[in-house]
């Protein structure tokens, strides 16, 4: 097994390009498990860990642009006031020792469908910046996944960057496990408020082979908020609508069973992270009116 | 692979790396630091807990080759040669360690929780303590020791 230690964001790219079968490797919080088991022997390993252009993250024209190798525990320091979701879903991230080593990039490149960060991404409406040597070109975040473990990423590519409009509303995040430390989501919900766009952004976790947007339920409600103008009244969202939305969201989901829950459970479960993140959400917006 | 990396303030040299090895076994079985405890290699347990360049880490999750020129300070490294640290002067005297495996990665993960947050809740103890296991399950006692210890370090 070879490894790569980069210096720079463009010797990285070079390297990637020469050794299209390199595993990029940030944190290791997933990576090194396999590798400790025996479960990997990639050829090549590529450390991204001294790349300073991964590092950090800016704010430009209503958008956070943040490098691949951003922390979690950095997203919930620094990330909060602009990307509550996904500092709501960081802080539900492993323990303090897996959050100072797991990086956003990481939790993109791994695509479990059971990604923390990939819900609130999902909702917020993120896009994804890819580099290789030769070219850089943004995917919508809802494109990015294929399968499970499976990415948009082409041979010789790299994650860059997540770019993830800031919040223009209120954002919930809810995620169900067997503790609440340390521990993969059974099912998880992500819901954001776009109050400027009269829309809701919704995004699936550990509910099917990949992270997904529930577009039907988003419609739906976003029509039921328009029908009723309760963008402007701040009235309460009729009970029934709410139910509704939770039944589509978990209509979307394509759930199997395993040792984390079944079928059944897990479209249950979403119903209800569905309507309480609505719930929550939608309070933060009436009491912030 | 030959790797130099800082370890307790001093620049070591470990020969013959496998490019896939842990930061941990390169502590425990190359540079004859074993306190860092070796249990579950997947960072759910915190027994491997050191500090990478500041930052509190699991040492079996990160490669080896990335600490290369980097600064590692493990349990060992907290007080100086023959002495304890306040930190583990509190586990003592609180009785907190029964079979002691998960003692030093609590110990490093309470020291860094007290250098953030020198009057932790209780709440907060248990969140920053929550990747470090005791299977020995003696947490009472634990959380006995990081309020002593935090009461030490707020007296001194």
């Amino acid at each position: 097994m070879d490894i790569y230690r980069p210096a720079s964001w463009s010797e990285a790219l070079e390297v990637k390009r020469g050794a299209p079968e390199s595993v990029p490797l940030a944190g290791g919080t997933d990576l090194m498990v396999d590798l400790n088991f025996g479960r990997a022997r990639p050829q090549a390993l590529l450390d991204l860990t001294r790349l300073a252009e991964l590092a950090g993250w800016d704010r430009d024209n209503g958008r956070v642009r943040i490098g691949a190798g951003v922390t979690f525990t950095t997203l919930i320091a620094e990330l909060a006031p602009e990307l509550p979701g996904l500092a709501i879903a960081s802080r539900t991230v492993g323990s303090p020792q897996i959050r100072n080593r797991a990086t956003l990039g990481g939790n993109l490149g791994t695509a479990s469908p059971a990604g923390d960060a990939l819900p609130p991404l999902l909702a917020a409406g993120a896009e994804v910046e890819v580099a290789s040597a030769a070219r850089s070109r943004r995917i919508p975040l809802e494109d990015f996944f294929i399968a499970p473990k499976v990415t948009a990423l082409e041979g010789g590519e790299l994650i860059a960057a997540i770019v993830v409009p800031v919040a223009d509303g209120p954002q919930q995040y809810s995620k169900i496990g067997t503790r609440n430390a340390m521990v993969i989501a059974t099912v998880s919900f992500a819901l954001a408020l776009h109050p400027g766009r009269r829309r809701v952004g919704t995004g699936i976790g550990s509910a099917a082979p990949r992270p997904l947007r529930a577009t039907e339920a988003e419609d739906f409600i976003g029509g039921v908020l328009a029908e009723h103008d309760l963008w402007s009244s701040g009235a309460p969202i009729p009970e029934p609508a709410s139910a509704r939305f939770g039944e589509l969201v978990a209509a979307a989901a394509q759930p199997i069973d395993d040792v984390r829950g079944t079928v059944a459970y897990r479209r249950h479960a979403l119903a209800v992270l569905a309507r309480r993140t609505l719930a929550w959400a939608w309070s933060d917006y009436r009491s912030a009116a | 692979m030959q790797l130099n990396l800082e370890v307790n303030g001093q620049v070591l040299q470990a020969d013959d790396v496998w490019a896939g090895e842990s930061l941990l076994y390169v502590l425990r079985e190359r540079l004859g630091c074993p306190g860092s405890k070796n249990a579950c290699e997947q960072g759910e347990c915190g027994s491997c807990s050191v500090y990478l360049d500041g930052t509190l880490v699991c040492s079996c999750l990160v490669l080896a080759a990335q600490a290369e020129g980097r600064a590692v300070v493990t349990v060992e490294g907290l007080a100086g040669a023959g002495l304890l640290h306040p930190v583990q002067e509190a586990f003592l005297a609180a009785g907190a360690v029964q079979c002691g495996f998960c003692t030093p990665g609590l110990i490093v993960a309470t020291h860094d929780l007290i250098a953030r947050n020198p009057a932790p809740s209780d709440p907060e103890i248990r969140e920053a303590l929550a990747g470090n296991l005791c299977r020995c399950t003696g947490y009472v006692k634990i959380l006995d020791a990081v309020r002593l210890a935090a009461e030490k370090a707020a007296t001194s």
